[in-house]
């Protein structure tokens, strides 16, 4: 046999091999298998889209806003509109948007990073993204009816208690929020395992992407500090629909317990929000800058070390309710630690632009852009860690300032940019440049222009959470600024939307790689085939695309068949075996639909007691789909094993 | 009971000159409420620690755009190489070690200021108890004892005066951004704070805590005055109301007990002894109605007792049908409490 | 399936049910464990917080201290039932069924009676106190009966575990899901004995 021949058959067993994959993994489009899919891709694609709209939901809610606090003594907003409002903006900023966006980032992302086919668990995956619809669902409907939570996102008893809050408006928030917590418990669960166990022969702890990493910090953190919401939520019904007294002081109990785990859960969780984003920073740099990050195992080190930092702060939260000065002066000492981390992470990438060719593309704008806002307000923050001058400025427009500053530049920054950067594997389409750089810089400049003068108008003495104000006060000017400028940003985002919606229906077909990017999603097509890789990867650096032992492996290697994945072990990333990967199931939907009726129910029950029924109903819904779910299939004593 | 009218004579042209600067003018009260306009030795510690920070923040600013400026530059010309390396070095420095030096001082500097604001230099002169309520506060002076009023709080110049907090259903927060820096009432603890300026004037404080519906329109004016005119103002606030009215006001006294005015509020020295809205023993000379929302003129007080809820939407004082006549009385009763 | 791939695979499915690292179901089950562990360590903080504020008599008056006689019965049917579970899971790993069986259906015995003695405790202490009394009453019940529902849970999962069984289901080279259940149960115990620590014994001290 020639060499020709020989390797036209390898070829051709090969491409046999990939139509073998097609057919495993490809799901023919229908209504069941659009209820039913659990790839991981759909399924990250699914919580973008949701969470994007919401995003423009709670930011309509922030028009709404901005247009009544635009003059003073308006009369857009009544003042039970305008604090469901803030409260539906910041609660579903937060929850709804934010981690979520996050989530779908790191759904379609993470698999294909460390090299795998799907998820760990891709039917509790596709169980997630049900709840996180159904719940969010619920709660903007509360919206629509009128009946939304008024108590601002932190939802400070006794206000949210009996008797100062009555209606049904807070049980909406704190089911809600519980029935969201599931989706995402089960996400970090997911991510976590994916991560440990899944990753492509060859990658190392040391070789895995900043971004997986930043992924994994944040699912550790959503561990940990989602108890204690989830707890507080609890607690909070209990008091409120069956007369518990946690919160009430009158008897036995203590208001601040609320505040304490809120806030351990709180400040977690804005690095929740905040490391994946500056994971999507460290991810987009190396494409523009034509090198890797600089100095990988300080940025590990920093990623883990605010990871754990964040779970000692949550009294800088409460430095207005008159704990000892003791503690406070602990608290305030790690929240000024904590800064550390951050500036490593911020001096990394300066240097990694310094010592690398800068390609200036819409990613990398937006990384500047991030750049510019985050470490402003990263200084606001460690401005409030000193308790005294905190203690001036919190509960004031400062603050709001400040947490639009970190969560806007820090996290909604480089989500733009992650859009752009990786909008080609996820739809397989290019966006349009020049409508793109509009867009950048109309949002700099509005999102600049609606949040620097909230700096100053909480400095002149404006608390936050007031549905009007006095003229004379000096904040007039400055409230019309804002206004404008929050205008100017929505336009800018508008543009976004159109570039994407644009990029989707007509956009140029992308190339497989557009950016000779250094990570393993470039190595596949784009968007992906449903298998991710034919061929496992192999990883043999931190840089896989950028090394030819991988890319050749990638193009030539033997595919593995079947509807299985790779396992590896947890450390170095040596292959272990094979394992079978889940089919496609209604299982997790009906599971989700479950918790929905729970839900309903509980709410419902508000209005008549009869509806506890329909949350046991619920309950039986959730076990009967569960056991299905769970049920191991039969196996004769031989496939089992068994002693004679 | 009388009340000596030389007194009240004595403070009516201040008196007007404040009400009418605040609310007349308006924008001559400009920055009433500003933290870079501190007065009281608190707030003052607060705003220079405040501006090094900020000269801080943008010298630190600074050194990151130029970082970054340098790296934007440098990619126009024609030779950028891409370099290897982790500049570990640089980030020891740019990262760590600059950034601990300022972080160690500022928060030193800081702690110093906290350990200020915990306790004023002298002993406190007088101690008053500030009790927030949905939407409005009350001021009890319990040394010297007796004073009892709402929304006002006076203090002598150049003393420091103790304040306890103490909220009657959720939780405020107690701040005056020229004077003194924030304090929480917390249901089921009583919080303890002070205020100390050296300046005669007014200065505006809101409930700094998110408290519901009317959050917006709880503030509280707090009034430096020299020591005398303090005690007078304290003592003839714990005297009972004056008693010498006219006939119009005599009917207005009764429509005020007659309906159900007097089982919400309390007017000192007559039957009206309500403990859920605010004291009305001196609201004719109150710097506003209902915690800021109006100004204090017959007009909008005419306004507000019929109908509060359109002044002030969702506050606690349900609208009162009183007829008209009777409602001019009832003015003319209430503008003679001073 | 053709033969290219049957070729591929062979030599992999051999080790699909005996991998030489944990699973992927050994992680899950033990990262949800860990954040379950966080709520119940959550909860004891909580108590522990308000204990400290408030007076000097805990529980508050007029209400004594809990009970021990039937909590100790409770914990010395609750700890050994663990023994069962691993016995049963060792049992399993070589093959025999049978030992799965007995010792699930020794566990769910214990834990049936453990649930029993705790209805038997609340309807006593219902008489004296309920959800509504006070902070301490709230977090008392909250505590036992949200541990009482994981008991209720880990004893679905064993009751399900044992008909699966009887079914057919497991042996040498399928046995992950009785490891995974073992974990939670293990659980289920360390919890118990946490909540015993501090709730009925805490207050004597
Ligand atoms: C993404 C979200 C996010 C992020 C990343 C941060 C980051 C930080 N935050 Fe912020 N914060 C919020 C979201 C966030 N915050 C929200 C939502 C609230 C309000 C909640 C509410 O009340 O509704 C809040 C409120 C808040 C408070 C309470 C304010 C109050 O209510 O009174 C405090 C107090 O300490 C604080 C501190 C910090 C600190 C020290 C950091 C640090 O991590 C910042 C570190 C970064 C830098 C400092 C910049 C880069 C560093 C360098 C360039 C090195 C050189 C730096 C120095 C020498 C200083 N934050
Ligand atoms: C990720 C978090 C996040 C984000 C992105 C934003 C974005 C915005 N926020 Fe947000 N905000 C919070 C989190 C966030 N906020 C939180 C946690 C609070 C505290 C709540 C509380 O106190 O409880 C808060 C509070 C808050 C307040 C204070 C309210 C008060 O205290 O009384 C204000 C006031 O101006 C405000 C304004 C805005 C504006 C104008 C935007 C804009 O950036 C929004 C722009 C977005 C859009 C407009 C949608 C997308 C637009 C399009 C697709 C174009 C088409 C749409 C239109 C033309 C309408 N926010
Ligand atoms: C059910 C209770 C209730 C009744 C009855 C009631 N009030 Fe009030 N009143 C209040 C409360 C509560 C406030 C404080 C509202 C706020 O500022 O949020 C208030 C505020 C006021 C104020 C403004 C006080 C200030 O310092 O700003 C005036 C004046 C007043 N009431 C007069 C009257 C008169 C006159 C009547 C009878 C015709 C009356 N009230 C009947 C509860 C009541
Ligand atoms: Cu009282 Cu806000
Ligand atoms: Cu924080």
């Amino acid at each position: 046999m020639s060499v020709d021949t020989e390797e036209q058959s390898r070829s051709t067993s090969r491409d046999e091999a990939v139509a073998e994959l097609e057919q495993d993994w490809g799901e023919r489009p229908s209504l069941r298998s659009w209820f039913s899919t659990v790839d991981h891709k759909r399924i990250g694609r699914r919580y973008m889209v949701t969470a994007g709209v919401f995003f423009i939901l709670a930011g309509t809610d922030a028009m709404i806003l901005r247009t009544q606090l635009a003059r003073p003594n308006a009369t857009v907003l009544s003042p039970e509109a305008y604090d469901q409002l803030f409260t539906m903006h910041g609660t579903a900023m937060i929850f709804l948007f934010s981690t979520p966006m996050f989530f779908g980032f790191g759904n379609f992302l993470v698999p294909l990073l460390i090299g795998a086919r799907d998820m760990a668990f891709p039917r509790l995956n596709a169980f997630g993204y049900w709840v996180f619809v159904f719940a969010g669902t619920v709660m903007f409907t509360s919206q629509l009816v009128g009946r939304a939570p008024d108590g601002g996102w932190f939802g400070y008893v006794p206000l949210t208690d009996t008797p100062y809050s009555t209606g049904i408006n807070l049980d909406v928030y704190s089911l809600g929020l519980l029935f969201l917590g599931v989706s995402t418990t089960a996400g970090a669960i997911n991510f976590i395992v994916t991560v440990v166990k899944m990753r492509a022969p060859g990658m190392s702890l040391n070789r895995m992407p900043l971004f997986v990493w930043a992924i994994v910090g944040t699912s550790f953190m959503v561990i940990f500090a989602l108890p204690a919401l989830n707890l507080a939520n609890a607690m909070l019904f209990l008091d409120r629909r069956f007369g518990a007294h946690f919160f009430d002081p009158g008897h036995g109990g203590s208001t601040l317990l609320w505040q304490h785990l809120f806030w351990i859960f709180g400040h977690p969780d804005v690095y929740i929000i905040v490391m994946p984003a500056l994971g999507i920073v460290s991810a987009v740099l190396p494409a523009f800058c034509r090198r890797g990050v600089v100095a990988y195992p300080l940025m590990v080190l920093a990623i883990v070390t605010i990871s754990i930092i964040s779970f000692g702060v949550w009294v800088h939260h409460m430095f207005a309710t008159g704990l000892p000065q003791l503690s406070y002066s602990f608290f305030s000492a790690a929240s000024t630690l904590i800064t550390i981390p951050s500036g490593i992470q911020i001096f990394a990438w300066l240097f990694t632009m310094l010592r690398g060719r800068i390609v200036v593309r819409t990613p990398f704008l937006f990384v500047v852009g991030f750049i510019v806002t985050f470490v402003l307000g990263g200084f606001t923050g460690v401005m409030f860690a000193i308790t005294a001058f905190d203690q001036q400025v919190t509960d004031s427009y400062f603050v709001v300032a400040h947490f639009h500053y970190v969560l806007f530049g820090g996290a909604v920054f480089p989500m733009l940019a992650g859009i752009y950067f990786w909008l080609p594997k996820f739809t397989g389409r290019m966006y349009a440049e020049k409508l793109s750089r509009w867009a950048f810089w109309l949002v700099l400049a509005g999102f600049n222009t609606t949040f620097m003068p909230m700096h100053v108008s909480g400095l002149l003495g404006m608390p936050r959470r007031i549905y009007t104000y006095p003229g004379g006060l000096g904040w007039d000017l400055w409230n019309l600024i804002s206004t404008i400028g929050a205008y100017i940003l929505a336009v800018g985002l508008l543009l976004v939307l159109i570039g994407v919606v644009h990029a989707v229906r007509r956009g140029a077909p992308a190339p497989d790689d557009p950016w000779q990017g250094d990570t393993l999603e470039w190595g596949t097509a784009s968007p992906p085939r449903p298998y991710n890789f034919a061929a496992v990867p192999r990883v043999h650096s931190l840089h896989p695309m950028w090394d030819e032992r991988t890319t050749v492996a990638l193009a030539t290697g033997e595919p593995l068949p079947g509807h299985q994945a790779m396992t590896t072990s947890e450390l170095d990333g040596r292959e272990e075996g094979a394992i079978e990967m889940p089919e496609a199931s209604l299982l997790p939907l009906a599971a989700a639909v479950g918790i929905l009726v729970a839900v309903l129910g509980l709410l419902w029950a508000w209005y008549w007691t009869g509806w506890y029924w329909l949350a046991g109903a619920g309950a039986l819904l959730i076990f009967g789909a569960l056991a299905r779910w769970l049920w191991p299939p039969e196996r004769t004593p031989e496939e089992a094993g068994v002693a004679s | 009971m009388r009340r000596d009218p030389s007194r009240r004579g004595a403070r009516a042209p201040w008196r007007l000159t404040a009400v009418g600067c605040a609310l007349v003018l308006g924008g001559c009260a400009r920055h009433q409420q500003s933290t870079l306009q501190a007065s009281g030795e608190g707030a003052q510690r607060i705003e220079g620690l405040w501006w090094l920070m900020f000269w801080i923040a943008m010298a630190v600013f600074a050194e990151v755009m130029l970082l970054l400026g340098w790296a934007l530059w440098r990619r126009r010309r024609a030779r950028a190489t891409i370099r290897g390396g982790d500049a570990i070095g640089g980030i020891a420095v740019l990262g760590v070690v600059i950034p601990f030096a300022i972080l160690v001082t500022v928060y030193g500097l800081g702690l110093r200021d906290l350990n200020a604001l915990a306790a004023p230099r002298q002993d406190p002169s007088a101690t008053v108890e500030v009790i927030g309520h949905q939407w409005w506060w009350e001021i009890r002076y319990t040394d010297p004892a007796g004073a009892v009023t709402a929304n006002e709080l006076h203090i002598p110049v150049g003393e420091p005066v103790r304040v306890r907090l103490r909220t009657a259903d959720v939780q405020h927060s107690f701040w005056v951004p020229q004077l003194m820096p924030k304090t929480d009432l917390i249901a089921g603890k009583v919080n303890q704070t002070w205020l100390k300026t050296d300046n005669v004037g007014q200065y505006r404080a809101q409930c700094a805590e998110y408290c519901g519906k009317q959050h917006a329109f709880m503030a509280l004016m707090v009034v430096a005055q020299p020591r005398a005119e303090f005690d007078t103002w304290v003592a003839s606030l714990a005297r009972p109301a004056t008693t010498t009215l006219s006939a119009a006001q005599q009917r207005g006294r009764e429509v005020f007990e007659r309906s159900s005015c007097a089982s919400c509020h309390t007017v000192r020295g007559t039957p009206a002894t309500g403990e859920v809205g605010p004291d009305l023993t001196t609201i004719g000379s109150r710097w506003s109605i209902g915690a800021g929302a109006a100004p204090n003129d017959a007009g909008h007080l005419g306004g507000w007792i019929v109908n509060s809820q359109t002044i002030k939407p969702g506050n606690k004082m349900p609208p009162q049908p009183v007829p008209a006549q009777d409602l001019q009385d009832l003015l003319s009763y209430l503008q003679s409490l001073k | 399936m053709t033969a290219v791939a049957e070729k591929a695979m062979a030599p992999r499915l051999l080790s699909a049910e005996m991998p030489s690292g944990r699973t992927t179901g050994w992680w899950g089950m033990v990262l949800f464990v860990t954040t379950e562990a966080t709520i119940f360590a959550a909860l004891l903080g909580s108590y522990f917080y308000i204990r400290f504020q408030s007076g000097p008599q805990w529980p508050p008056p007029p209400l004594e201290d809990p009970k021990l006689t039937k909590v100790v019965i409770m914990t010395a049917l609750l700890l050994p039932s663990s023994v069962p579970v691993m016995w049963a899971e060792r049992g399993i790993r070589k093959g025999q069924r049978w030992r799965l069986r007995t010792g699930l259906a020794i566990t769910m015995v214990l834990g049936l009676a453990f649930l029993g003695m705790q209805a038997w405790e609340y309807s006593e202490d219902l008489k004296k106190h309920t959800l509504t009394t006070d902070a301490y009453s709230s977090l008392f019940y909250t505590t036992t009966s949200l541990h009482g529902f994981h008991v209720a849970v880990g004893l679905l999962m064993a009751g399900w575990l044992l008909a699966a069984s009887l079914r057919g289901s497991f042996g040498y080279r399928r046995h992950e899901r009785v490891r995974l259940t073992a974990i939670y149960w293990h659980f289920v115990d360390v919890v118990w004995v946490a909540i015993f620590l501090c709730l009925y014994l805490s207050p004597r001290l």
